[in-house]
């Protein structure tokens, strides 16, 4: 049924040229052409099939990039999730919740590369006789402990990089979960007390639940983060010591070996890893529509 | 001349028709108020004519000019919206105007005209304001004055007083009667509100489910309604129906109901005759039910055994509900009345008054008895 | 929000002097964890500012805690040098050359985009939109290599130009997002009305729909701003080692690699990039909060 409209006059599509000229060129025709490069050898004029994947999976250098996206993931996520959940449910009951959580909150505006310079700062390590400069060194000395050298220590280092990541997001689960929880009518909190909950009861089975929802969303952010992590990695250590990353390592791959198929395999990992949640978020679209 | 016409209209939405071959003329200078309960495509049928959905099927005109394809720009035409839709961030005085500037009215012409408008509706000293620092009452007004302010073909008004006070209501709705009158310009005007269909209109179209189902001026509609919903839709409080069956006994004939029997006097006998061993639909208006002492004189009432349920005094009149077996009937008697809750009691029926419908096609059979013309088979 | 009334907050019940004072000392815990959650995320940014300000051997020998011990020295000297000889003023500017630009840009064209997507009828409109959605969080790893290519034959590496497109092509999906569902939650009668009153769809985006989105707008530009300034990546990349046109952050990380231990450097440095950002942010931090819970997808 063809309908008659009288009402359109201007087309759409003098409104979208604009940007899907932009996205075409910059995202959707380089995402096609990164994939096509990742199956051709460093300058792209061999075909060489999976040769790129198959070094990428078998190399011992690169299994541990793969490694240490995983600590991200599971550490970074979990550790910035649990944080912002407990600091927001926390500085909720005081009066000066307002301040705690700017606080909390104002690593997000900085930069990574100087938040990295920041935690290099903080991770200063000085032979055990010197004077300890950096803080974390100079608790660990106060406390008993023989100072770290947390950066080049393959035991630790990936430890450090991830809680200065945590430190820059947790301002972020912690605003966005305490916006969920100011959602919650406090009729629901109510009526659980009045049926005899504790606070902690109340917490695991009314707040909670209730704000499922909201930790699913900054979760799938944070996961997000955590395989594109890039700049901190790059700043503070270059991903040397063990401590490479996947976007860190495509950087490698192009400027240190020049080597564009095996950059643009990593490139093709990482969206592998993110298709999942991509189609996450056009579920969860979907369905409010 | 400013006529409008819809011809065969249908309008879709997918599977869904909101409205069903839909033609209505509407004449120059005309009230015309379309009344249905909501989901009925009142509001389609006008956001059709304004260029605000695309028609699926027929055609509208206004005046000589088919506007199937005429942007809603073009089409000559202003509304006012249930919500008003009043630019927060404009002045009153930009928002009457925004038509005109969009226009390129030169702007002195701009300032004559939307002060103009402004004094019509009263509103000259809000023309700084801006619609937050409003109050209902007045950003309805500026509504208007927005709408009138361009001088248009055809005045759309879609539920415009909805979302005012009651009392506001009863006010306004004469103030737009007056405006009708002053502007001699086509009011086509959209509601759900029977009382405001019919103290407003020249003419009222009723419709239910996409379908025109009567239209005729407001006493045609309350004396003549063509079928049930109608009948049931016009008018407060609502026509009362039962359902009975027309018997003979004895050469007088009887309605006869699950738990209701009318006896029916011999003058009205002749017209029911024909309808003798049927069983039929009837219809009668609260305000021709009485009280047994009060009947009015001349009147050919015929006596109904009721429980009553509930009495209701609403000063110059009193409402009784009445129960007659299953059937629930309401009753609008003279306030003198001495029947209280509980009482057995015989009311009188106007029978000349009484509407009788197919109980199938719920078509009208025969119109009571109105204020002025007699039956009506249109 | 603190009040009684919030959710999830204290009882309000009146109580008496002892009463209240057992609570006070019971919640003790709370304030102690409260408190020092919020020193700890302080001292980092506080250790570098304080740094930033002292001379390079005092920093080699000494914690900055031991900065306020008398007698007090405190320099300028860390920032004037690295404004002028580190080449961090040359780079303030290009950091602000880069942002300002490809923000208005970003906001202009994802506006557009988001007014038809959310106020002209058209087919596909909803698959086209869901592309949108779908870019959202692909990594810009994946086009580097292809536009870089594209602008090196092009000859644009090391121009701003080569940034402001990137970015505002990067920047697109999570603004047409944020905007179209601000653009679409308004007030349909509005829209209809003035195209009643004559308004092509241009009249509407730009006399309705654009000063009615200010909040939106504010929040998106904020955001994008922060976001823009930044940026290593994107600039590490289409600008390489064209030092006249490097950004704050590109300067930084060079200095990380070649002068890694020179604190004083460093510091002052990085407090000089963070200077803007901070004042925006304390300023504008509503703006800044929504557009974080608006577009709480992005990655």
């Amino acid at each position: 049924m063809r309908e008659r409209v009288g009402k359109l006059t201007a087309s759409p599509w003098l409104y979208l040229a604009p940007a899907f000229a932009l996205l075409g060129v910059f995202l959707l025709y380089p995402v096609t052409n990164t994939v096509y490069l990742s199956f051709f050898d460093r300058r792209s004029e061999v075909f060489v099939g999976l040769d790129n994947y198959i070094y990428l999976f078998t190399h011992p250098d690169t299994l541990v990039v793969f490694r240490n996206n995983l600590m991200w993931l599971v550490l970074f996520t979990g550790a910035t999730v649990t944080l912002g959940l407990l600091l927001a449910v926390l500085t909720n009951l005081v009066r000066y919740e307002a301040m705690a959580k700017a606080i909390v909150f104002v690593p997000m505006a900085v930069s990574f590369t100087a938040a990295a310079v920041i935690w290099r700062f903080m991770y200063i390590y000085q032979p055990a006789e010197f004077v300890q400069t950096g803080v974390v060194n100079a608790v660990m000395v106060a406390l008993g402990f023989d100072p770290i050298a947390w950066i080049t220590t393959r035991s630790v280092n990936n430890f450090a990089l991830i809680a200065s990541g945590v430190w820059m997001w947790t301002g972020f689960a912690l605003v966005v979960i305490s916006a969920g929880l100011k959602g919650i009518p406090t009729e629901i909190i109510e009526a659980a007390r009045v049926d005899g909950a504790t606070e902690t009861q109340i917490f695991w089975h009314v707040l909670l639940p209730m704000l499922r929802s909201v930790i699913v969303v900054v979760a799938v952010t944070l996961v997000i983060n955590s395989l594109k992590v890039f700049d901190l990695v790059y700043v503070m250590t270059f991903g040397n010591f063990e401590t490479d990353v996947l976007a860190n390592r495509m950087f490698k791959e192009m400027f240190t070996f020049g080597n564009f198929g095996r950059a643009s395999a990593v490139a093709v990992i990482l969206l592998l890893a993110i298709v999942p949640l991509m189609a996450l978020n056009i579920r969860r679209f979907r369905r409010e529509q | 001349m400013a006529r409008v016409l819809y011809d065969h209209v249908w309008k879709r939405f997918g599977d869904f028709a909101a409205l069903k071959d839909f033609n209505l003329e509407i004449e120059d200078k005309e009230f015309l108020v379309l009344v249905g309960p909501s989901g009925c495509g009142k509001s389609t049928a006008l956001r059709l004519l304004a260029g605000l959905e695309a028609i699926s099927e027929g055609e509208i005109y206004i005046g000589d000019d088919k506007i199937n394809d005429v942007p809603p720009k073009d089409r000559d035409i202003a509304m006012v919206f249930q919500s008003y839709a009043l630019y927060p961030h404009m002045t009153i005085r930009d928002n009457i105007g925004f038509g005109l500037k969009l226009r390129k009215t030169p702007k002195a012409e701009i300032a004559k005209r939307v002060e103009k408008a402004a004094e019509i509706l009263g509103v000259e000293s809000l023309l700084d304001r801006k619609p937050g620092q409003l109050s209902g009452g007045q950003r309805q007004r500026i509504a208007v004055a927005r709408a009138i302010v361009r001088e248009p073909r055809v005045f759309l008004l879609d539920e415009p007083l909805s979302n005012l006070d009651a009392k506001l209501r009863v006010n306004t709705r004469a103030e737009i009667s007056k405006l009708h009158a002053r502007l001699g310009t086509t009011f086509i005007y959209v509601t759900h509100d029977q009382t405001e269909a019919m103290t407003m209109a020249t003419r009222i179209a009723v419709m239910d489910a996409g379908v025109i189902q009567q239209v005729g001026t407001p006493q045609e509609l309350y004396d003549h309604p063509v079928n049930v919903f109608v009948a049931g839709f016009i008018g407060s409080p609502a026509m009362n129906f039962f359902s009975a069956r027309v018997g003979e006994t004895n050469g007088t004939l009887e309605l006869d109901g699950a738990s209701l029997k009318v006896s029916v006097p011999l003058d009205r006998a002749e017209e029911l005759k024909g309808f003798v061993g049927r069983e039929l639909l009837f219809g009668i208006r609260p305000e021709n039910i009485h009280d047994t002492r009060y009947v009015p004189r001349g009147v050919s009432a015929a006596p109904v055994t009721v429980k009553i349920d509930v009495t209701e005094l609403m000063g110059n009149e009193v409402f009784l509900h009445m129960l007659a077996g299953e059937n629930k009937i309401l009753a609008r008697v003279d306030p003198r009345t001495e029947l209280r809750a509980g009482d057995d009691a015989e009311v009188m029926m106007d029978l000349e008054r009484m509407h009788v419908f197919d109980p199938d096609s719920k078509e009208v059979l025969r119109s009571g008895v109105g204020g002025a013309a007699s039956d009506s088979d249109e | 929000m603190a009040d009684g009334g919030a959710a999830y907050g204290a009882p309000d019940r009146p109580e008496s002097r002892t009463q209240r004072i057992v609570r006070k000392l019971s919640r003790g815990p709370l304030h102690l964890v409260i408190i020092g959650v919020c020193l700890a995320w302080m001292t980092p940014t506080a250790g570098l500012f304080v740094s930033s300000f002292r001379t390079r051997s005092e920093i080699a020998t000494t914690g900055w805690w031991t900065a306020f011990v008398p007698p007090l020295e405190f320099t300028l000297e860390n920032y004037q040098h690295v404004l002028t000889a580190r080449g961090m003023g040359q780079s303030f500017i290009n950091s602000v050359m880069i942002s300002v630009p490809a923000t208005l840009f970003t906001i202009i064209v994802a506006a557009l985009a988001a007014y038809a997507f959310s106020w002209i009828e058209f087919r596909g409109r909803e698959a086209l939109f869901l592309v949108v959605v779908a870019l959202l969080v692909v990594p810009i790893q994946l086009t580097l290599i292809p536009v870089l290519r594209m602008y090196a034959g092009l000859g644009m590496t090391g121009t701003f130009p080569a940034v402001w497109l990137a970015h505002t092509a990067y920047g697109l999906p999570f603004a047409v997002f944020l905007l179209r569902n601000f653009f679409i939650a308004l007030p349909k009668d509005l829209l209809e009305s003035a195209y009643l009153e004559g308004a092509s769809h241009f009249v509407a985006f730009t006399r309705i729909v654009m000063p009615l989105s200010v909040p939106a707008l504010a929040a998106l530009g904020i955001f994008q701003f922060l976001w823009l300034w930044n940026d290593l990546l994107v600039a590490l990349i289409y600008l390489g080692g064209f030092r006249d046109v490097a950004p704050m952050t590109v300067t930084i990380s060079s200095l990380v690699s070649s002068f890694g231990s020179e604190w004083h450097l460093l510091t002052s440095a990085a407090f000089v990039s963070m200077v803007l950002p901070l004042i925006v942010f304390f300023a504008l931090q509503k703006y800044f909060v929504e557009g974080i819970l608006a577009g709480a997808v992005k990655g």
